[in-house]
């Protein structure tokens, strides 16, 4: 067993997890995403990025990319949210809580796909 | 190029993913501890906030406590995330720049350089292996000649010695093991546009690695390597290396050519010498007689083969046979630096001396010692360090023989004028009077210093007017090409050393053979007869005038009245006055 593999693993998997918990609910519900879910997923996120910095494998590319997407879109997510609350003050209507849901689920799809990819690399290992 | 990214993301993980766990921390607990707000109520930053607040706190730019005075319990959160994010900052700035001037980092970053002006190369090149003396003079004789270059050199040092050189072309360098073969496919061995490699480093079998693994990966191009022992030029030649120097036997034949036939030797001196090479006299090596050969190594293992052939039976002097190998004939013990050793070498009988030690202290002294004995002795001297020319000057040798620049100067010539090295193995075949003769039209044509030597290619590119004359059907002989296109009736100050043409070869061809498109020409004469030559090559006016003496008019409006007889007859006619 491979202890860094561990970190790497566990990092990809909680940043899905962690991303489907605010994700799920009413898509236009406040009361349905915590604040500081975003924030943990953000966090988890820009670690697991940052996990795959240095691979030069192809399949370590990949996993890099689906990273950065996720955050990019996280970001836009957090920055809509920070906007909303407090520059242009019109609190979380149900559109802009729409946005933010629908930001973090493109995140998500994003994290699948690292997922999906990390169990393909783990299925085609032979031994 | 791609390593050094993946060099510097794989050194700043750590720091990085610390960062971000240090602020996540700190964001967290600056968001969950209570606060007050100016009215006394019980008040919770929120995320945005405390992200704002901890980024400009970590970078310590200074800040006041906002949007309200802290409780004390905010006070020690922030002390303790003030300390831990300054630190983590402190770190990955310092890993960042401790990876800025790691070495391997800094030597990824030149290959990466070095690697991409090789591949932006737009124009054929030779890789030279070495930079030493003989890779220095072959460098900046191709460049002066406008042929781009490519070197490899395992010393850093000499590596910045060619950046500090004032050289005509931009010379990528790469400090490098030749041997290696990643090391010459990065400079470019594998490049469509390599037109050769040249292996000059002064290890035989680096050179002959060079030279293998060229003609493997890289089939079609040129390979010269030198090589100073035999069997290793035996073993270069049985995989098909085109050209193999050897100086030492380089310089036995230019001698043994000097013993034969003087005007010869002359000629093909005057002929390969570089630019700033002034015309030296004529030597007169007396070929029967006795000859002295002092130190029995490489160098004076190739002489005495060499006068062996010309008849002459060579006495050798030197100071330690057992390493050197004993000599067939006997030999005189001793370094030749003494009096005593020479005498009893026979020095009051000699013709010549050869001073071929590799020291270049022992050669001067036996030449003073042997020429107080005897002043009119014909000297050889080898010289091995560059650093000693003023004075192997000084001492004024018939003959020098300098490894380095033997090498250079052949290399120099086998890449830059490939027809003239034809021309002067063809010419050994020639007499002497023959040369003679050549020689004393070549010394009518220049001053002081040797001809400018060029080739031709009767090709669109170099001559465009005489390719389009031959097309129309026009007769063109050689004579023409060299007329001055002012004045057809004079001559340029130049002459047709070799035409070569359906692998036939001419040498000294007659004025008036008719030329073929495809012919390649070897001239040799002044720079300025160079100059004036392209104008006949290029300019299909000035090539109608040499040929019939006319200047044709070329507007639209003078073709039409001289096709409607109105203007009688040209002014170019009253020009030509023929």
């Amino acid at each position: 067993m491979n202890p860094e593999k561990v970190v790497f693993g566990f990092f990809i998997v909680l940043a899905l997890t962690l991303n489907f918990g605010f994700f799920v609910g009413e898509i236009d519900n406040p009361d349905h995403h915590h604040v500081y879910e975003l924030f943990a997923v953000v966090v988890v996120n820009l670690v697991a990025t940052l996990l795959k910095f240095g691979d030069r494998t192809q399949m370590g590319a990949i996993l890099l990319a689906t990273s950065l997407v996720a955050v990019l879109q996280l970001l836009a997510a957090a920055l809509v949210w920070a906007m909303a609350v407090h520059v242009t003050g019109s609190g979380l209507t149900p559109i802009v809580m729409a946005s933010i849901v629908s930001l973090s689920g493109g995140a998500m799809l994003a994290n699948v796909i690292s997922v999906v990819l990390l169990v393909i690399e783990t299925v085609m290992l032979r031994r | 190029m791609h390593n050094i990214y993946f060099l510097i993301f794989r050194r700043m993980r750590r720091p990085l993913l610390a960062l971000v766990l240090t602020y996540a921390v700190a964001v967290l607990g600056l968001s969950l501890i209570p606060g007050q707000d100016d009215a006394g109520n019980p008040w919770h930053m929120d995320l945005f906030h405390s992200f704002y607040f901890v980024s400009f706190m970590a970078t310590t730019i200074g800040f006041g406590e906002i949007p309200y005075p802290f409780t004390d319990g905010q006070r020690l959160w922030v002390t303790f995330s003030l300390y831990a994010t300054v630190i983590v900052w402190l770190y990955a700035i310092g890993t960042l720049l401790a990876l800025f001037r790691d070495r391997s980092f800094q030597h990824a970053l030149t290959e990466g350089r070095f690697a991409r002006r090789v591949r932006q190369l737009r124009e054929g090149f030779y890789l030279v292996c070495g930079y030493g003396e003989t890779g220095s003079a072959l460098v900046a004789a191709l460049t002066e000649r406008g042929h781009r270059v490519v070197a490899i050199d395992i010393d850093p040092d000499r590596v910045s010695l060619l950046q500090l050189e004032s050289l005509r072309q931009f010379v990528p360098v790469l400090a490098g093991d030749a041997a290696r073969p990643d090391c010459l496919m990065q400079a470019g061995l594998k490049h469509p546009l390599c037109k050769g490699v040249v292996a000059l480093t002064n290890i035989d079998e680096v050179n002959l690695k060079v030279a293998i693994t060229s003609k493997l990966l890289h089939p079609e191009i040129k390979v010269i390597c030198r090589s100073d022992s035999l069997d290793v030029e035996a073993n270069m030649k049985s995989f098909g290396t085109d050209y193999i120097i050897n100086p030492f036997e380089t310089f036995a034949s230019h001698l043994a050519v000097a013993l034969q036939a003087p005007g010869l030797f002359l000629l093909q001196s005057w002929l390969s010498g570089s630019p700033e090479y002034r015309l030296q006299e004529p030597v007169y090596p007396q070929s029967s007689g006795r000859w002295i050969v002092c130190g029995y190594g490489r160098f004076g293992k190739a002489i005495c083969q060499r006068l062996k052939r010309e008849g002459i039976e060579p006495v050798v002097v030197e100071a330690h046979p057992e390493i050197t190998g004993m000599p067939e004939g006997g030999y005189v013990l001793g370094r030749g630096t003494e009096e005593k050793t020479l005498r009893e070498a026979g020095i009051e009988g000699a013709v010549g001396l050869v001073a071929g030690t590799d020291n270049d202290a022992n050669n001067l002294s036996i030449i003073m010692t042997a020429r107080e004995i005897r002043p009119e002795l014909f000297i050889v001297l080898r010289q091995n360090r560059m650093e000693n020319q003023a004075v192997i000057d000084a001492v004024e040798a018939d003959m020098v023989m300098h490894k380095s620049a033997i090498v250079a100067n052949r290399i120099r010539v086998l890449l830059g004028t490939p027809l003239l090295y034809q021309f002067t193995s063809l010419a050994l075949h020639q007499s002497d009077a023959w040369a003679c003769e050549l020689v004393s039209r070549i010394s009518a044509l220049v001053t002081s210093h040797s001809p400018d030597i060029w080739e031709l290619r009767l090709e669109p590119d170099d001559a465009l007017a005489v390719c389009r004359g031959l097309e129309q059907g026009r007769l063109i002989q050689l004579q023409h090409l060299s007329a001055d296109p002012g004045d057809r009736r004079r001559p340029l100050e130049c002459i047709p050393l070799l035409l070569k043409r359906d692998g036939e070869s001419f040498m000294l061809p007659d004025p008036e053979i008719p030329v073929k498109r495809g012919d390649r020409l070897l001239y040799c004469g002044r720079a300025a007869a160079r100059h004036r030559m392209g104008w006949c090559l290029q300019n299909i006016h000035a090539l109608n005038y040499i040929l019939t003496g006319e200047s044709v008019s070329t507007g639209w409006v003078w073709r039409k009245l001289k096709r409607h007889g109105l203007l009688g007859r040209s002014a170019g006619e009253s020009r030509s006055g023929e």
